[in-house]
């Protein structure tokens, strides 16, 4: 692994610990409104009418951002994960079919991939969130639904081309089954660039979720999420531009430690095999919008 | 063909949802009769199947119909709204081009070294960036920012909308557009400009990993010569690039547009969503399909003209 590579993950492990940890940094919980007036909207460094410290300021209600940004990183993250987990096992799972049986079936599956490859995906995520009710489990299950069909037509590519190498041949030839061969012997060998994928699809999750809460389409206030608190911090911008300013670096600095993980794993996966001119712009997704 | 598959899934999906556009026509407190006549007047009432062949049928004949919340044909709304996009857009691509190629240029020569390194970090970070954010960040240092940190006159920007609601005398219009401009366009260039960079310098490095480029340096070719076979083969990738991040720009204005109140495709899209309005939404999410589709077929297209390996 480069040294990039190590650094990202050393930063998402704090990022991780922190966010696990924010339960003790303030003893009021972050979700608890206390003195609002003594409190609201108290720039970086200050101290509130009861004297408490805030390293970071405070929003309207008084609440102190260090611990609402660390709460929100614990959604943020696990909905992160979770989406992009979520996106890749569909997309492995209709991919491997697709590849695997050809035929009509295959001319389908890619057919509907590429329709809603066609559609932006920040439109087709807001048009589900739209449609389903804001919430947690609702938008890792969006983030699943639009996000699996790269992953899905990078799976089909490797399984085809695995299913012709000769020991898949020599699998079936000594009698394993249809499922035995691709699940044991084919996948493994046909799922490296789906990794890839979903390593760098972790950084866009999280992207599209901050996206869809500060729409108000997303996790709901008063949980807090990155995207909810920068939504928060809106209205106030021009007059206390902390408030939206920083949940956004925490966002910023976790999608990038992301990104550079997967391109760290990209390149790592890529010396271990024959260089591919023209892979690199193929699986350099960087975690855009679309 | 992909259109039509496009068109109806999201037909489908508009369908499944729950909640009752019907709602937003009526007046509050309306009796059970009344929503029913709303529902006939709007064609919600007749069976699923019906619906769809009757909005198949009149988007075939160029008829979007019309939107539930206002009235306006849906068509009149898209193309109030398009060319605020494209314009927006449009600029914002072309200068994030011109930026993010010249970064992963000059970035993909100086390979592995210190200045590299960082340009990555900096770009990766700007491409990790929200447009959302960015864009309040830039609002927050040019009104926040500008008052603390005494800006000139001439830097303070205007922050939201499209020209200032009362121009005074002997003040240009275009100029007040232009001024008006330079945030979201800034905005929209510079998470586009990231991205390209990312990849304009991967793309250079395999071509000047080539063997030819070698050879070129070997016969003693000058470096503008060579920057020249370069560029040349690297031609069809970034042709491909140029595809790809057209729909970025359509989703990334869907926020600038949104935060910087420009009365565009994003925002419609936004409000349309929000208030459940199916035609205008069916009707969006066509158009920006049939943009990325056309945008596709153009690079396979021109494909053949910059790549002879695949005429």
């Amino acid at each position: 692994m480069s040294r990039s590579g190590r650094v990202a993950i050393g930063l998402l492990a704090l990022f991780a610990v922190a966010a696990l940890l924010a339960p003790l940094w303030g003893a009021r919980g972050a979700a608890g409104i206390g003195d609002v007036l003594g409190a609201r909207l108290l720039p970086p460094g200050s101290r509130d009418a009861s004297g408490g410290f805030h390293l970071l300021g405070t929003d309207r209600l008084g609440r102190d951002l260090v611990a609402r940004t660390l709460l929100a990183g614990r959604v943020s993250l696990l909905v992160g994960l979770a989406g992009a987990l979520m996106a890749s096992a569909i997309g492995v799972a209709i991919g491997a079919i697709a590849g695997w049986r050809g035929g009509w079936m295959d001319r389908a599956l890619m057919a509907v991939a590429d329709a809603l490859l066609a559609i932006p995906r920040l439109v087709l995520l807001l048009l589900c969130a739209a449609l389903w009710g804001p919430g947690l489990t609702m938008v890792v299950l969006v983030l699943g639904a639009t996000g699996w069909m790269g992953v899905a037509r990078l799976t089909r590519a490797e399984v085809i081309a695995a299913r012709g190498r000769p020991w898949a041949e020599a699998a079936r030839a000594i009698g394993a089954g249809d499922r035995r061969t691709l699940w044991r012997h084919v996948l493994p060998n046909a799922i490296g660039p789906a990794i890839v994928a979903t390593a760098l699809g972790v950084g866009s999750a999280i992207m599209l979720e901050s996206g869809l809460s500060f729409l108000g389409l997303g996790i709901q206030p008063p949980a807090a999420s990155w995207g909810n608190m920068i939504a928060a911090g809106r209205d106030v911008i021009v007059t206390a531009p902390w408030v939206g300013l920083v949940p956004g670096i925490a966002l910023v600095a976790t999608t990038a430690a992301a990104t550079i993980l997967g391109d760290a794993l990209r390149d790592r996966l890529a010396g271990e095999r024959p260089v591919q001119r023209t892979s690199s712009v193929e699986t350099e997704r960087a975690p855009t919008m679309t | 063909m992909l259109v039509w598959l496009v068109a109806s899934l999201v037909f489908v999906l508009s369908r499944l949802a729950p909640g009752d556009p019907v709602t937003l026509v009526v007046a509050p407190g309306a009796s059970a009769a009344e929503l029913a006549a709303a529902r006939e007047r709007l064609g919600l009432a007749a069976p699923l199947a019906v619906q769809y062949a009757a909005w198949a049928r009149s988007v075939l004949s160029g008829d979007l119909g019309a939107s539930i919340a206002t009235g306006q044909p849906v068509v009149r709304v898209l193309a109030d709204a398009l060319p605020i996009s494209l314009a927006l857009g449009g600029v914002s691509l072309l200068l994030s081009f011109a930026l993010g190629l010249t970064v992963g240029w000059w970035q993909a020569r100086r390979r592995g070294t210190a200045s590299d390194t960082t340009a990555t970090v900096v770009a990766t970070t700007f491409a990790s960036a929200p447009a959302f954010w960015l864009a309040l960040a830039a609002i927050a240092l040019f009104t926040y920012g500008a008052a603390t940190l005494g800006f000139p006159a001439w830097l303070r920007l205007p922050a939201f909308g499209l020209r200032s609601p009362a121009l005074g005398a002997g003040e240009s219009g275009l100029g007040d557009v232009v001024r008006h401009a330079v945030l979201p366009v800034l905005v929209l260039a510079l998470v586009g400009a990231a991205g390209i960079a990312r990849y304009g310098r991967s793309a250079f490095l395999d071509v000047l990993r080539l063997d030819l480029v070698r050879a070129a340096r070997g016969r003693g070719v000058g470096r503008r010569q060579v920057a020249l076979h370069v560029v040349r083969v690297a031609l069809p990738t970034l042709l491909v690039l140029f595809a790809l991040a057209l729909p970025g720009v359509i989703a990334g204005s869907v926020f600038v547009e949104t935060i910087f109140a420009w009365p565009g495709m994003g925002r419609a899209m936004v409000a349309a969503i929000a208030a459940r309005d199916y035609p205008v939404v069916l009707g969006g999410t066509l158009l920006y399909a049939a943009m990325v589709i056309v945008a596709n077929l153009a690079a396979d297209l021109t494909l053949p003209l910059v790549d002879p390996r695949i005429r």
